[in-house]
């Protein structure tokens, strides 16, 4: 066996991918073969690591040296400076905002400090096309422990004992919901993996089925004996073309390692899994829809019961869980159910893996212990606001949760305690906000998603959404009534209560918690016609301060509308009538005479 | 192609195969580095570096390899470096690839320094 003194990872996720690590990658290969390295130094790609905002990301081991925002250029730097003498390119390594110090150790990164590394240990780590890798980190070993050593009933009851929840959004415990499915009467019974990902601004499944995509299967293959089924199904949205291709490849491997398909490392357990595309409709990830869909039918959800462990895919008992609740099962095989429960709180154990998006500075992918406080995600791991802005709220759980302000940042991150903040733990979407964000805007941002996606079967769902957006355009018009709320507020209600499906059910929550914690930037849009973080357009008016205005006349040459009247070196003029508010002649003012109101 | 795995035993094994050839990818206690300036290149560090390598696949060794630039003792290059864990850092001069077994045969797996070889020693 030949032994690599150096390997080489290049980020292969699709952040990295889109920023041009595959150039990188060909570079890499060149250079390596020019400098005559290529029998010395291994290339690897892997998946995401997870700091996406540094990408592309090149990582040189033993050392453990980072690089970031790699570019093909930088590469035959990194070959003849580091890889052949030894020195490493302080210019590509990491620089800490605040004190603007290079950070040459991957491991030193304040990104990393908090995260507990589970689901994700091999992402980023491990080629994710190459399933000796995998193995080489002890991957499948819980699936030969499961087969060699377990009856089903153990593996249940180990599951059970560690406590795992469901990934999914609503948290309901994995070992009870297996338990159903395999003790429900039916022959054959299906696995599904939940893939969808619909949630704007979530890519943690994304990235697991990306960088980890034998994890994926091998959960799915210890569930699959568990439960006694024998059919699986992996439902991905086709959007996500990079995790299509390595989950069809991983499948291909496994079965060539006798790991899945017939007669499963020579056992007499048998189990196949299937790849199915979807087209990436929000509702296709509520369970009864997916199946429909995997079915060939159109979807759209149906009531339950009856539950999916009795009668799911063609009728026959089904168990569906999500992405990442599927990746937790093999550690907790191998390592046991009190390794796993000694992490977390009392009722919810483990990690959880976010999305961390919006105004924050190291957007990216992490992952926590539950129990972690929304201020150490924001503000240690992801690096707090940029631009020196304020906070100000927290959306969770996408258009189906809520939005915390401040004074709920010290929250544990736990099922109950998010759902009684009201916000959810949803699949792990944060989007964080500064305060030039209005909440209003916010609010109608995902009712516009939530009607958009809405399937349209039941009424209050199908009706009520819009309603609810008819009333916030109306007031982020200026036209809002103070009765608005209240109509607002009953509607959210009705809708919650009475739609069919968790779509309907959860669609109000953005607009319930931002009337809980923002009712008064509502009220000042009502009854002040103002739009505190001037967002609105309708709401803002732009006046020239007369003793600031020198009379450049610059403001008039990029009024699109021509609002803006005034001869050289006397006082401009806005016309208010004119004006549509788009703020170009603000930012075009030399003087800062114009200012919004 | 690769062959189906029949039982957790041929799991097994390939597991430690493929673990082995990830080594680089944590730090190894024991590091051996090679002065990769240019003055160590020309006078065969790279030859060095290769016969380095070859010895730890074939004694199935963890071991932690790594560069380093000139260090002003030019005319003693190849030099090579070994630290093992909680020892003196013995720097060896002159190396040639016939050198590397005996410094890996019994230095590194076995802790005794090869003093003929021997050009610096820091602690
Ligand atoms: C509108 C809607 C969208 C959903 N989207 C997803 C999704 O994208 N991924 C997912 O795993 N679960 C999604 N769910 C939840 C699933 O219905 C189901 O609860 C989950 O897949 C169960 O797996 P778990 O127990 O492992 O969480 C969605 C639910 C609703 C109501």
């Amino acid at each position: 066996m030949q032994i690599f003194r150096a390997h080489v990872l290049v980020c292969g996720g699709t952040g990295c991918t889109s920023g041009g690590s595959p150039q990188i990658r060909t570079r890499l290969e060149e250079e390596l073969a020019k400098n005559g390295l290529d029998k010395e130094v291994k290339l690897v790609v892997t998946g995401c690591h997870g700091l996406c905002e540094m990408g592309p990301l090149v990582i040189v081991y033993p050392e453990g040296t980072m690089y970031v925002h790699v570019q093909p250029d930088d590469v035959s730097e990194i070959v003849s400076e580091h890889l052949l003498k030894g020195r490493v390119v302080q210019r590509l390594l990491y620089k800490e905002p605040l004190t603007a110090e290079r950070v040459p150790h991957y491991g030193d990164l304040p990104f990393y400090h908090k995260q507990q590394r589970v689901v994700l240990k091999n992402c980023g780590y491990i080629n994710p096309e190459v399933i000796e890798e995998y193995i080489g980190r002890d991957g499948y070993a819980a699936l030969a422990k499961a087969l060699g050593e377990m009856t089903p009933e153990q593996v249940i009851e180990e599951v059970k004992k560690a406590g795992l929840r469901g990934r999914g959004g609503a948290g309901f415990p994995t070992g009870v919901k297996w338990g159903f499915c395999r003790n429900a009467q039916g022959e054959p019974k299906y696995i599904i993996c939940n893939g969808a990902e619909g949630d704007p601004g979530a890519f943690m499944d994304r990235s697991i089925m990306e960088g980890d995509p034998h994890r994926v299967i091998e959960g799915m293959t210890i569930g699959a004996y568990a439960i006694g089924a024998s059919e699986g199904y992996i439902y991905v949205r086709a959007e996500y073309p990079l995790a299509v291709k390595r989950l069809r490849l991983a499948v291909k491997e496994a079965e060539a390692r006798g790991l899945l398909g017939d007669n499963i490392l020579g056992t007499d357990f048998s189990f196949h899994i299937h790849i199915k595309e979807g087209a990436g409709a929000f509702v296709c990830g509520e369970e009864t829809a997916l199946m429909a869909s995997i079915m060939g039918e159109r979807g759209m959800p149906r009531p339950r019961p009856p539950f999916p462990a009795n009668s799911g895919l063609w009728g026959k008992p089904t168990n569906i869980n999500n992405v990442e609740t599927w990746a937790n099962v093999p550690e907790i095989i191998l390592k046991g159910a009190d390794w796993f429960a000694s992490m977390g709180t009392e009722k919810c154990k483990g990690t959880k893996v976010f999305a961390l998006t919006g105004k924050v500075q190291n957007t990216g992918l992490v992952e926590v212990p539950m129990g972690i406080t929304m201020r150490e995600i924001i503000f240690d791991i992801g690096g707090g606001i940029p631009g020196g802005k304020k906070f100000k709220a927290v959306q969770m759980g996408g258009p189906s949760g809520g939005c915390l302000p401040e004074s709920k940042l010290d929250l544990s991150v736990d099922y109950e305690s998010l759902t009684g903040a009201g916000a959810i733990m949803g699949s792990g979407g944060l989007v964080v906000m500064d305060e030039d964000t209005c909440i209003v805007d916010v609010a109608r941002f995902f009712l516009n998603f939530t009607r958009a996606e809405s399937c349209g079967k039941c009424t209050p769902c199908r009706e009520g959404i819009k309603r609810m957006l008819e009333i916030l355009d109306r007031i982020a018009a200026g036209e809002g009534k103070m009765e608005d709320l209240d109509l607002l507020e009953r509607t959210a209600l009705m809708v919650k209560n009475s739609s069919l499906c968790g779509l309907g059910q959860t669609a109000p929550n953005p607009i319930l918690s931002t009337l809980r914690y923002f009712r008064d930037e509502y009220e000042a849009h009502i009854k002040d016609k103002r739009c505190p973080a001037g967002v609105c357009a309708a709401l803002l008016t732009y006046k020239i301060k007369p003793e600031l205005c020198r009379g450049c006349t610059a403001c008039t040459k990029v009024c699109p509308v021509g609002a803006i009247s005034g001869t050289r070196k006397a006082v401009h003029v806005i016309d208010p009538d004119k004006c549509i508010r788009c703020g170009a002649c603000a930012e075009r003012c030399p003087f800062k005479a114009i200012v919004r109101a | 192609m690769a062959n189906k795995l029949q039982n957790l035993d041929d799991l097994r094994r390939l597991r430690e195969e493929t673990k082995q050839s990830m080594l680089s990818r944590h730090g190894a206690e024991t590091q051996i580095i090679v002065g990769m300036g240019t003055c160590g290149i020309a006078s065969g560090a790279r030859e060095v570096m290769a016969a380095i390598l070859e010895e730890l696949a074939k004694r199935n060794l963890n071991v932690t390899v790594l560069q380093t630039g000139c260090i002003g003792m030019c005319e003693k290059e190849p030099l090579v470096d070994v630290v093992r864990p909680g020892e003196n850092r013995i720097t060896y001069g002159n190396v040639t690839p016939r050198d590397v077994p005996r410094i890996i045969g019994q230095h590194v797996v076995n802790g005794q320094i090869v003093e003929d070889l021997v050009v610096g020693r820091v602690d």
